[in-house]
């Protein structure tokens, strides 16, 4: 029993934190808040290159042939780094979805150039009644003949105003319940019908409302079944929250550890303020928060990974205890640097931001709570 | 990352499931000191026979061996089987025979160890004072040398069982001179010793475990001092290496919350549980869920450390502060489930859980002052953990 890294994982969690650290320093963060694509075309093209677009990816298909526990140890240092951009957008909605329940042909159409970073992918799953339960794909698609004609808006979808490719899941019959009548398929962004808009959000990512007017869809581009896509998006739902919660763990501990480092060069009555216990005392709640969420985080990975019959219950776990914990995390990072921090100028701000956004993301904690209050059965 | 166990690990599983199946009595919640030494005797002399009654112990002073990821899983199959543990044994197996085993003289070890073993010989702890809590090192309970022994005289305090202790093991200060921490030396004391006296102190959970301890020159041979005179502080903090390595708690932490669910929903139609009454009551219970999961993980991550080879050191304090924490959360809870009936004192006909539920609300709010309060290992883990200075 170990819940330690693997020797592969710490070299690209290494190599990934150094390398963040050069190419996606401050400057590259604050510049990408202000641009209007995102993301740096430059440094997407030295992911590629690391061969991080196809991390999961099989090398048959040209990528890394690495796992999805791999994965989560890279998002981590993405989060530790604030690296923006369309990189997790494209996991959850174009590489994962396709490796998992792909047709050979949708496959051999996309991993490929996905791995190379020719693609950018993103899922369009929530709409303006903003649910990640099967009661909020509410977006109704027609089967006419060999295609599906898609009406109706989605919002929150990150990225989608550079994505290539949507995942977009649509109501295809009204059943008797939620869960029963909802279709995944691909859609080209390219499609004649869609206007995307991107909305101004306090994590500075690019969530964007996408409006889909008699949008026209080849029946071969469905995900698994017409009517059976549930199941499937429940699963992305569900690793979609295991890297945002990895992505959260590596954010709070990055802000964490700025604190402390300024607690210890910060000096008022003649000694540094970490030397105070009301500062000693966050600290110690924000080191328990990080590592909780960590090594919870990590169980729920594993688990999902491995098909564990508990896995769903122990994602629900993670992401409603990460959503939380690092909230908490970021509070304190706030307060411990007082009025400095208060400033745009100051980066702990850039932190505390895009913790509401990826603890907003696939589930808010109450969300999740609900989850597991229903898994047990009261 | 696996969270399976390894092949060796199974079976090490199996094996301890095996005889706990086999031969433990289920405990009941609530149980005194005393009873539990009474119901578990046969049950205890069963894990004496095969060393588990000390699981850290090495196997040539009569105990298991255990390596650190073995004794996580024993302790982890203890908690689940809700097997019951010689806690009144707990400060001789867990504290003093590893100070001894480590510090002792072969004299020490003959004289001391096969007692704690057998289960013959309860030892207490005989540390903090009226004035010497969280700062222990302020001690002031005296120990002058005349002729080949030591007289001691002074107070101390929150002795858990010294009531029906044969020994104790005894900080006392030797050299007044001395910065506090390299006057201190270590001493085994005979509870029977004329001038020493024990008075008990009844806790507001209303149970008798601590108890204050007076020394009127009780005369103590200097072949009882475990390690050098004046090194008592240091001998004292091997103790603390052991209790650090034992990670018990949190494991069986999940196994309550499910409990107090199942009681929650079995319950739901009657009075004693407000499952239905309380709205709040079903995201609260989830919540305790998720915290108890995130302790086992803490607690995990430290048997992962261990067995990886490395030592934990602030992680320890972290788990520490945690679980006390959570378990008055637990406990908080499970008031909530009960309402009114909650306040039920154990003996009372209409107490639930036998009481247990009622008694754990009072006897938990300890765990953030005993073995360390919280405010010092918050401390401990920033300034020793995280770097933060004193001043």
């Amino acid at each position: 029993m170990d819940l330690g890294l693997t020797e592969e994982q710490e070299l690209l969690k290494n190599f990934a934190r150094d390398f963040l650290e050069k190419e996606c320093p401050e400057a590259v963060v604050r510049e990408m808040e202000e641009d209007e694509k995102g993301y740096s075309p430059a440094l997407w093209k030295g992911m590629a290159d690391q061969g991080w677009c196809g991390l999961i990816i099989p090398p048959e298909q040209g990528g890394s042939g690495m796992g999805f526990l791999d994965l989560v140890v890279l998002t981590e240092e993405f989060g530790r780094a604030l690296v923006p951009g369309p990189f997790l957008s494209t996991q959850i909605g174009g590489a994962i979805p396709l490796l998992g329940w792909g047709t050979d042909e949708q496959k051999k159409a996309h991993l490929g150039k996905i791995a190379a970073g020719e693609e950018i992918w993103t899922l369009a799953m929530t709409e303006p009644v903003a649910r990640f339960d099967a009661e909020g794909v509410q977006m109704e698609a027609k089967v006419e003949g060999d295609k599906l004609v898609l009406n109706g808006t989605k919002l929150f979808v990150r990225d989608a105003h550079v994505a290539d490719f949507m995942t977009v899941a649509v109501r295809t019959k009204k059943g008797a319940s939620a869960e029963d009548g909802v279709t995944l398929l691909i859609v080209d962004a390219k499609s004649p019908g869609i206007t995307t808009t991107a909305l101004k959000t306090i994590g500075s990512d690019k969530q964007c409302e996408v409006k889909f007017e008699n949008v026209s869809v080849p029946k071969a581009n469905v995900i698994g079944e017409v009517d059976k896509g549930w199941p499937i998006l429940n699963k992305l739902v569900l690793k979609a929250a295991i890297l945002e919660s990895a992505y959260l763990v590596g954010l709070a501990q990055m802000d964490f550890e700025i604190t402390i480092n300024y607690a210890k060069e910060r000096v008022q009555f003649g000694r540094p303020i970490g030397s105070f216990q009301a500062i000693q005392h966050k600290a110690a709640d924000m080191v328990t928060d990080v590592d909780g969420a960590r090594f919870v985080m990590y169980r729920a990975a594993w688990s999902l990974d491995e098909d564990e019959p508990d896995a769903e219950q122990a994602v629900h776990m993670a992401k409603a205890w990460c959503n939380e914990a690092t909230r908490r995390v970021v509070a304190h990072g706030q307060q411990i640097h007082g009025g400095i921090g208060f400033t745009k100028d100051y980066k702990i701000q850039l932190y505390f931001r895009r913790q509401k956004m990826a603890d907003l993301m696939w589930g808010d904690a109450d969300f999740h709570r609900e989850m597991v209050a229903q898994s047990l059965g009261v | 990352m696996d969270l399976r166990d390894s092949p060796e690990e199974a079976a090490f599983r199996k094996e301890v499931v095996n005889f706990i199946e086999t031969e433990a009595p289920r405990a009941e919640p609530g149980q005194t000191f005393e009873q539990m030494a009474a119901k578990g005797q046969n049950w205890f002399k069963q894990m004496a026979a095969r060393g588990w009654i000390a699981p850290a112990w090495p196997k040539e002073y009569g105990g298991a061996g255990m390596s650190q990821i073995q004794q996580f899983i024993f302790n982890e199959e203890m908690a689940k089987h809700r097997a019951p543990r010689p806690a009144h044994l707990i400060i001789g197996l867990g504290m003093a025979g590893p100070t001894i085993i480590v510090h002792g003289t072969e004299e020490q070890k003959k004289r001391w160890l096969p007692g704690m073993l057998a289960g013959t010989d309860i030892w207490c702890q005989g540390y903090s004072e009226p004035e010497a809590g969280s700062d222990l090192a302020s001690l002031r309970t005296r120990a002058v040398r005349d002729g080949d022994d030591y007289i001691i005289n002074g107070q101390k305090i929150w002795s858990t069982i010294a009531h029906i202790a044969k020994w104790m093991i005894c900080l006392a200060r030797t050299d007044m001179e001395a910065p506090k921490h390299k006057g201190i030396t270590y001493f085994v004391i005979d509870m029977k010793s004329p001038g020493l006296e024990v008075r008990p102190l009844t806790n507001m959970a209303d149970t008798h475990e601590f108890n204050e301890v007076f020394f009127d020159n009780v005369r103590v041979p200097k072949e009882n001092i475990v390690g050098e005179e004046n090194r008592g502080w240091y001998v004292g903090m091997t103790t603390l290496d052991f209790e650090r390595s034992s990670v018990g708690s949190a494991v069986g932490m999940r196994q309550e919350v499910e409990e107090m669910i199942e009681f929650a929903i079995g319950n739901q139609d009657k009075p004693v549980s407000a499952l239905k009454l309380n709205p709040t009551l079903r995201l609260e219970l989830a919540d305790r869920l998720i915290e108890s999961e995130v302790g086992r993980m803490l607690s995990y991550r430290i048997a992962s450390m261990q067995n990886r080879g490395l030592i934990p050191n602030y992680e320890a304090s972290v788990l520490k502060v945690y679980s006390a924490e959570l378990h008055q959360r637990i406990a908080r809870t499970k008031t909530k489930v009960l309402g009114m009936y909650a306040q039920i004192k154990p003996g009372d006909p209409l107490a639930p859980a036998n009481g247990s539920w009622c008694h754990q609300y009072l006897r938990s709010m300890g765990y953030t002052i005993e073995a360390g309060t919280s405010e010092i290992q918050r401390n401990i883990i920033a300034q020793r953990g995280l770097g933060l200075s004193r001043d």
